[in-house]
């Protein structure tokens, strides 16, 4: 299993491919300060979406009984999950009642989390992404590599080879809009053919037992509106008291995402139409751990924007596979642990702490410094191996000591001037690239001593 | 006034200039400065390692030679933030607190505490300011562009004060360098190209000399730059506040 710093290096191999990629991402960064700015009160939006969210985790045994009281008083069938396996049996369980093998689905983040499409595929069920972004990555037969923008990596020429290959579009067409176009006719059979349709959510109101699915292409509606059975999955940290807040994360989320002011499509399921069954699957999978992780409790805020991946100067020079997890970036580097400390252990250590993503996040979740405590965390529990413990103790013991510091610092400066062949070698990773700052005859200190102290 | 001066390890090592002009600065400013001879390091590059339980002997060294002062000066506002964050003593956390509330990096400590409005420098060069990120989020030293706020910058409140500078503006302000602590090595793909693309920003945008409020960030660019052979110089923004004069 490769880590984040191989990952990266592959995705590095291509220099003007990394160009590209940052500059892309960068661009959706800019689009969102421009959006954020046109707002004067955003930073008071952001404080109060914060709160908010703090409010209904601290209370979120209630808020969600009060939902599944209302769901189903609405005619909506709730089920809970406890872990990623049974969010699939449950899934697999309604479609088999109804004899439904092919199926739509739009975007959800929380099925890649719970790696539902191969479960599916096992099980003999054809799931058809309905995204366009998800569809292109389907084909290719990769996860998605953002969670707005889930094929972000792709260069359309790159799309038109593989709609060429799939959809039969003319070989090296790469116009957007034909492509589009193409897609729009594939997926219009799909809607119109299959009888049960999945859909993520994106807020779960717990005074009406709604939900709210946003999307900019309408993909959510053709499904559900088009299906006999409608199944929305859900993590269960989605959820927000009153139908009231909902207008501060709506304003908050594409504004965020995109720069857009609001998504094309926000639309809300209250009850399901005569005929139709509709259900909610409501996810923990690891949830109730991370809210009771006092340190990190503060990451479930999160309303899935992607801004801290477009800001983040790393995220943009390695891609989101490198994270290896369905939600990369920033936030995923603080959500990966909490499922898998020893898988995830590198993701943490996969930023320079700029802060960047805590100042765009919408909900001012502090995940620069979460990232800081979960490298403690895991360094706590033995996962940086053994070898780092030991040069973290000879560290330790060398800038524990002045005397020791003092010579230390006075032979390893000899050695760069004297036999700079010592660290300028393939070895030392620093040296790949950069050269060494040049090694001063003279320290600071002792320049200090021989012209300050008398 | 008394003022414990803290030049982080590398500083000391490596770019020994960089304190030394700070120590002018304040001299010339009319600070009383002390340089206690046995600081050795802050502790952060275990810290963001990860091992922040193996800091105590740093923690406790810092505040031996420290807690008597009247303010802490530092000429890196990564090491700054650090002890402000993470600078704790089980059996002196009073003394550790008062260590956290007084320690300054050098241009907050200018602009803030000794509100200087005048600086006898001299510098007639392009300068880019590379602003770093703990100094910049962590400390506030600057406005930030993900932030809906009002505009301002203490390090460039001061290099404007310095005469026939000129300030070359970037294509993007505030990103990160790539260096990043251990980072730096433990992620050198990305680190390297993030240094190349801040670099480049600066060389496009026409710099002589790369500046900012920490050493470490430079001595990335800088190792980025010599490997390119260019005549970019990078230098602390104390060398160029205290230059000439």
């Amino acid at each position: 299993m490769k880590n984040h710093a191989q990952l990266s290096q592959e995705f590095n191999a291509n220099e003007p491919r990394v160009n590209w990629h940052d500059e892309t991402l960068w661009w959706v960064r800019q689009k969102r300060d421009k959006a954020a700015n046109t707002l004067p009160e955003w930073e008071q939006l952001r404080e109060a979406a914060s709160s908010i969210k703090y409010h209904t985790l601290s209370n979120l045994n209630d808020y969600l009984q009060q939902f599944e009281a209302n769901a189903e008083q609405n005619g909506v069938t709730v089920h809970w999950a406890a872990d990623a396996k049974e969010h699939n049996e449950i899934v697999h369980r309604i479609l088999a009642a109804e004899g439904v093998n092919r199926i739509v689905k739009s975007k959800s983040m929380l099925t890649e989390e719970c790696h539902l499409n191969p479960y599916l595929a096992e099980k003999g069920i054809d799931v058809i992404d309905t995204d366009l972004g998800e569809r292109i990555v389907q084909l290719a037969d990769e996860p998605p590599s953002h969670i707005v923008l889930p094929c972000i990596h792709k260069k359309k020429e790159e799309i038109g080879e593989l709609f060429h290959e799939h959809l039969g579009t003319a070989k090296g067409e790469a116009d957007p809009q034909v492509l589009t176009a193409a897609a729009r006719v594939h997926l219009r059979e799909k809607f119109l053919t299959r009888r049960a349709a999945i859909t993520g959510v994106n807020f779960a109101i717990a005074e009406t037992g709604e939900f709210v699915v946003c999307t900019n292409e309408g993909n959510a509606d053709m499904g559900a509106h088009l299906a006999d059975v409608h199944i929305a999955c859900m993590g269960i940290e989605k959820l927000i008291p009153q139908r009231r807040h909902l207008s501060i994360y709506l304003r908050l989320l594409a504004r965020s995402a995109t720069g857009q002011p609001v998504t094309t499509y926000s639309s809300h399921f209250r009850r399901p139409r005569a005929g139709q069954q509709m259900h909610i699957v409501l996810v923990d999978n690891g949830r109730s751990t991370q809210l009771g992780r006092e340190e990190f409790r503060n990451s479930l805020k999160c309303i899935r924007c992607g801004a801290c991946m477009n800001t983040c100067p790393v995220y943009r020079r390695s891609g989101g596979h490198s994270y290896h997890t369905a939600i990369a970036g920033p936030i995923g580097a603080i959500l990966a642990p909490n499922l898998d400390m020893k898988q995830y252990a590198d993701l943490p250590f996969a930023s320079t702490l700029c802060g960047s993503c805590s100042n765009v996040c919408p909900v001012k979740i502090d995940i620069h410094d979460q990232l800081y405590k979960w490298r403690q965390v895991l360094m706590k529990d033995g996962q940086g191996g053994a070898a780092k413990g030991l040069s973290m103790k000879a560290m330790n013991f060398t800038l524990s000591s002045p005397g020791v510091y003092r010579t230390a610092g006075k032979a390893g400066r000899w050695f760069l001037r004297n036999v700079p062949f010592v660290v300028n070698n393939p070895l030392n990773p620093w040296y790949k690239q950069r050269d060494m700052p040049e090694a001063p005859k003279q320290s600071f200190g002792e320049w200090y001593q021989q012209n300050r102290k008398k | 006034m008394r003022v414990g001066l803290f030049i982080p390890c590398y500083v000391d090592q490596f770019y020994p200039n960089a304190g030394i002009a700070t120590l002018q600065l304040l001299e010339k400013l009319g600070v009383e400065v002390v340089y206690p001879a046995n600081q050795t390091c802050c502790g952060q590059p275990m810290a963001n390692s990860g091992f922040e339980h193996l800091t105590e002997g740093c923690n406790r060294l810092f505040v031996d030679q420290f807690a008597g002062f009247d303010y802490i000066v530092s000429p890196s506002g990564s090491c700054v933030l650090h002890v402000k964050d993470h600078l704790h003593l089980h059996d002196r956390e009073q003394e550790a607190e008062q260590v956290r509330t007084k320690v300054y990096e050098i241009t907050a400590f200018l602009t803030d505490i000794l509100q200087v409005t005048a600086l006898p420098g001299r510098f007639p060069h392009k300068v880019g300011l590379h602003q770093s990120c703990h100094g910049q989020r962590g400390l506030h030293l600057s406005a930030m562009s993900e932030l809906v706020a009002p505009k301002f910058s203490k390090p460039l409140q001061l290099l404007n004060m310095v005469e026939g500078i000129e300030l070359i503006p970037l294509k993007r302000e505030d990103e990160c360098c790539g260096f990043g602590g251990t980072f730096c090595v433990t992620e050198e793909a990305v680190s390297v190209k993030m240094g190349k693309d801040r670099v480049s920003d600066h060389l496009e945008n026409g710099a002589q000399f790369i500046t900012g409020t920490d050493m470490s960030c430079l001595m990335h660019m800088e190792g980025i730059l010599r490997r390119r052979n260019s005549q970019v110089k990078v230098m602390h923004i104390t060398e160029i506040l205290n230059a000439g004069s």
